[in-house]
C-alpha cells in the first residue's frame, strides 16, 4: 500500500504547493480516497439512472398524493399542501371499498388458479412423452399475444348476444349470459381471462424449478415405495418451496397492477363492478375530461404500500429460512 | 501505473459528467426551449389528427396557410385522448405550441388552467360563428377559440328492416311512435335499435340527446325529465327493443351492430355518414320527448392559442388560425373532414353542394355544447356522475330515479369540496 501510495503523493506537486493548508486529505490515505471515488464514479451511472427513473417518480407521485392539485396548480405549480386528506377523501368514496374488494378478489382467485394450474401442467410436461415440447410451446402463446389482442378476442368471445362462450353454453341448455354487461359476471370474465394469461408463466418458473430437484431423490423414494402422490407432496412440493414464494410475490405483484386486460374488457364496469385500483386510479387520472392527479396519485400509492407490504414480508419470509 | 491510474480517474470523472451532463440538457431541453426562444418566422401546431400527413389536403392546407402569414408552421399530429394531457404538460413547462387544436369540452379546462388566450387577447376573429356551437369555447363571457366546425349525433335508419316491419321513418316524431317504431321492429323479428351506454365520456355523449330532449338540466341530475329519459333507455333494453350489449358499446362497436344489417336504428355521428350511404341507410334527427328534434351535444375541435412569453406572436397566430377557420378553405377541410361549418354562410356552402346533409345542418343548428350554460370545468365531474348512473340503471342495480339521485349527491359533494 504505502509503496503504492508514495509517489502518488509526491506526483502531485500542484495541489499540495497551491493550498497548502489542506489538511483533509490526511484523513484517509489518498490512495484510498481515490479508489473510494473511483468506486462512486462506476456506480454513479446506475445511481443516477435510479435517482432519475425511480427515487424522483416515486417521491413526484407522493408529492402529488399529499396535495391538491387542480388542472390550474399543475400548470402554477402552488398546490397547497394537505397532508393526508386526499387519502382521508379517497377511503371515503363510495368506490373505495368496492375496488378493494375487487381487488383483493381479482389477486387472490387469480393466483391460486394460476398458480394450481401452472403447477399441475408442469409436473405433467416434466414426464418425457411424444410431443412433448410442441405441446408447452403452444402453452406459452397466451404469454406471447400483445395483451391489446388476447383481451379483444376475450371480450368477443364473451360477447352477449353474438359471442361463442355463450352460443357454447346454449348448447347445453344453459340460456344467456351477459358476461360483461351484467355486474354480477363481469369479474369473472375479466378473471377467466386473466388466469388464461397469467397460466404460462407460472408453467414456465415452475418447470424450470422442477428441473432443479435431484431425480436421485425420487429413485430414492420410490424404493422405500412411496406413490405418486406421496412423491409429489413429500418430495417435489417441498423442495419447489424457495420457486413457489417467489413465483407467487411475482405473480401478486403483476396481478395488482393489471390493468389493459380489465380496461379493454369492461372499462371497470358496469358500474363499479370491475374496477380494480388500478383501474380507478387510471379513471381518476386520465378516464374524463377533467384529470384529478392528486387522487389518482393517492390510489397509487395505495397500491405501492400494498405491493411494499406483500414484499416486505417475503423479504422477512426469505431471511427467516435462510437463517 | 500512475498514468493509467489517473487516466482511469479522469476517464470517470468524464463519464459521470457526461450522464449528469445529459440528465440535465434533459432537464433544460424541456423547460429552456420556450416560446420565445423559438426562432420567429416558424410557428408549432398541435392537432389531434396523426392520420393526416404533410402531403395531405390538411397538410398543405395548414402550410398554405403559414405562407400566407409570411411564416413556416410546423404542425404535429397526437392521438386526441393523449393531447389534453400533453398540452397540460407543455402549459406547465411553458412551451406550449402557438396553435392548439382541442376537442370542444376540453377547452375549459385549458382556460381554467390558464393556458389560454381570450379573443381579446389574441385579436382573433370568431366571425360569423354560430352561437350555440362556439359556446364550448366560452367561459365567463371570454372566448377562448373557434371552432373547426361541428359534428353531432342522429338516427339513423336501415329502409329494408323498417320496410319489413311496416314502419315509415316519417312517423317516427317523438318517444312514444319511436318506441312504438322499436316494437313492431321486434315482432318482425328484427332488433330495434342500437347506442353507446359505455361508462366512458361516449356513454354521456350518447345519452345527452335523450336528456336534454326530455328538457332536463345538467345543474340537476336527478329532475324528473332526467329519470324519464333514462327510464326510455332502461325499459327499451328490458324489453329488448335494445340489445344488452349497449351497455358495453362504445360508438365504434355500436355502429358494427347497426352495420350487420339487423338493426332498425342506430344513434350514431356524422363521422358514419359515408359509411351510412354506402349501406343504403337514411338519417332522421333525434326526437325530442314530446316532438320536434332534440337538442344534440356538439362534437368536433376548437381552435385556442396557448399562452406565449412573446405576445407579439399572437398577431401572426390569429392570421393562421383565421385563414384555416373562416372562408372557402374551411367548407373544403369540413367536408374531408366529415364536419359541419360552424357558420351558416358555410352551412349553405355545404348543403348546396350536398342536399343530403340537411338532417345533420338541422340538428347542428339545435345542438348545444357540454361545456356551455357556464358548465366549464363543472361538466367533466356532472358528465362521470352521469354515465355512472346510466350504468347503474342500464344493468339493474339501481332504479333510474335512486341512480340519478346517488349521481346529484356525488355532484354536489364534488363541486362543492
Amino acid at each position: 500500500m504505502t509503496v503504492i501510495t508514495s509517489p502518488t503523493r509526491s506526483a502531485a506537486p500542484a495541489p499540495a504547493g497551491a493550498a497548502p493548508a489542506a489538511p483533509a486529505p490526511r484523513r484517509g490515505s489518498p490512495g484510498k480516497r481515490r479508489a473510494q471515488l473511483t468506486a462512486w464514479g462506476f456506480a454513479a451511472p446506475v445511481v443516477v439512472y435510479l435517482a432519475l427513473f425511480y427515487a424522483y417518480p416515486l417521491y413526484k407521485n407522493i408529492d402529488l398524493s399529499l396535495r391538491h392539485y387542480t388542472v390550474r396548480s399543475f400548470i402554477t405549480g402552488d398546490a397547497p399542501f394537505v397532508g393526508l386528506q386526499n387519502f382521508v377523501a379517497i377511503i371515503a368514496n363510495p368506490t373505495f371499498w368496492p375496488s378493494m374488494l375487487n381487488t383483493a378478489i381479482f389477486v387472490f382467485v387469480s393466483i391460486v388458479f394460476q398458480f394450481a394450474i401452472g403447477l399441475a401442467l408442469a409436473v405433467f410436461f416434466f414426464k418425457n412423452f411424444r410431443l412433448n415440447g410442441f405441446l408447452r410451446a403452444l402453452f406459452l402463446v397466451p404469454w406471447l399475444l400483445p395483451l391489446l389482442v388476447s383481451a379483444s378476442t376475450w371480450s368477443w368471445m364473451f360477447n352477449s348476444d353474438s359471442g361463442v362462450v355463450n352460443s357454447f353454453l346454449e348448447a347445453f341448455g344453459i340460456g344467456q349470459i351477459n358476461w360483461l354487461t351484467s355486474p354480477q359476471w363481469s369479474l369473472t370474465a375479466v378473471l377467466i381471462a386473466n388466469i388464461w394469461i397469467g397460466i404460462p408463466f407460472n408453467l414456465v418458473i415452475m418447470y424450470s424449478g422442477l428441473q432443479g430437484i435431484s431425480p436421485e431423490l425420487y429413485e430414492a423414494a420410490s424404493l422405500d415405495g412411496a406413490n405418486g402422490w406421496q412423491r409429489f407432496w413429500r418430495i417435489t412440493f417441498p423442495l419447489l418451496r424457495p420457486v413457489t414464494t417467489i413465483t407467487l410475490l411475482l405473480g401478486f405483484v403483476y396481478t395488482l397492477k393489471v390493468f389493459d386486460i380489465i380496461w379493454i374488457m369492461t372499462r371497470g364496469g358496469p358500474a363499479t363492478s370491475s374496477t380494480t385500483l388500478a383501474i380507478w386510479s387510471y379513471q381518476l387520472g386520465f378516464g374524463s375530461l377533467l384529470p384529478d392527479f392528486s387522487s389518482a396519485a393517492t390510489v397509487g400509492n395505495v397500491l405501492i404500500i400494498i405491493a411494499l407490504i406483500f414484499g416486505l414480508s417475503y423479504a422477512r419470509m426469505q431471511r427467516r429460512s435462510e437463517a | 501505473m500512475q498514468v493509467s491510474r489517473k487516466a482511469r480517474a479522469i476517464g470517470v470523472a468524464l463519464l459521470t459528467a457526461g450522464v449528469a451532463a445529459t440528465a440535465l440538457t434533459g432537464c433544460s431541453s424541456a423547460g429552456g426551449s420556450a416560446s420565445g426562444s423559438t426562432p420567429s418566422g416558424s410557428y408549432t401546431f398541435w392537432d389531434p389528427y396523426p392520420q393526416y400527413d404533410a402531403t395531405s389536403a390538411w397538410g398543405k392546407l395548414v402550410a398554405q396557410c403559414g405562407a400566407q402569414a409570411g411564416v413556416t408552421v410546423t404542425r404535429t399530429g397526437y392521438d386526441t385522448s393523449d393531447l389534453t394531457n400533453k398540452a397540460l404538460l407543455a402549459g406547465q413547462q411553458g412551451n406550449s405550441p402557438d396553435i392548439l387544436l382541442v376537442d370542444n369540452p376540453v377547452v375549459s379546462t385549458l382556460a381554467d388552467a390558464g393556458i389560454l388566450t381570450t379573443t381579446g387577447e389574441n385579436g382573433l376573429s370568431t366571425g360569423a360563428i354560430a352561437q350555440n356551437i362556439l359556446g364550448a369555447g366560452v367561459v365567463d363571457g371570454k372566448t377562448y377559440g373557434v371552432p373547426i366546425g361541428a359534428n353531432t349525433l342522429a338516427l339513423y335508419y336501415n329502409p329494408k328492416v323498417l320496410k319489413a316491419a311496416r314502419v315509415d321513418p316519417k312517423s317516427v316524431t317523438d318517444w312514444t311512435t319511436l318506441t312504438a317504431a322499436l316494437a313492431k321492429v321486434k315482432a318482425a323479428g328484427k332488433k330495434g335499435i342500437t347506442f353507446s351506454g359505455i361508462n366512458t365520456e361516449e356513454g354521456s355523449f350518447q345519452f345527452l340527446p335523450w336528456f336534454w330532449g326530455a328538457g332536463a338540466d345538467l345543474t340537476k341530475l336527478d329532475s324528473p325529465q332526467a329519470v324519464q329519459a333514462l327510464t326510455l333507455w332502461t325499459d327499451w333494453i328490458k324489453k329488448g327493443y335494445a340489445p344488452n350489449s349497449v351497455i358495453q358499446n362504445t360508438q365504434t362497436t355500436s355502429w358494427q351492430e347497426f352495420q350487420t344489417g339487423n338493426f332498425a336504428f342506430s344513434e350514431n355521428g356524422t363521422w358514419q355518414k359515408a359509411a351510412a350511404a354506402q349501406m343504403g341507410a337514411g338519417v332522421i334527427t333525434i326526437p325530442a320527448a314530446t316532438g320536434g328534434a332534440a337538442p344534440v351535444p356538439t362534437g368536433g375541435e376548437f381552435f385556442t392559442l396557448p399562452v406565449q412569453k412573446d405576445t407579439a406572436r399572437y398577431k401572426t397566430t390569429a392570421k393562421i388560425v383565421e385563414c384555416l377557420s373562416q372562408g372557402g378553405n374551411i367548407v373544403t377541410t369540413d367536408n374531408t373532414l366529415n364536419y359541419i361549418v360552424a357558420s351558416q354562410a358555410g352551412q349553405q356552402a355545404q348543403l348546396k353542394a350536398d342536399p343530403t346533409l340537411k338532417t345533420w345542418v338541422d340538428a347542428v343548428g339545435v345542438a348545444k355544447a357540454r361545456t356551455g350554460d357556464n358548465l366549464g370545468i363543472k361538466y367533466p365531474v356532472i358528465s362521470q356522475q352521469l354515465w355512472t348512473a346510466v350504468q347503474k340503471a342500464e344493468t339493474g342495480s339501481a332504479s333510474p330515479s335512486d341512480a340519478l339521485k346517488a349521481a346529484q349527491q356525488a355532484v354536489d359533494a364534488k363541486l362543492t369540496k
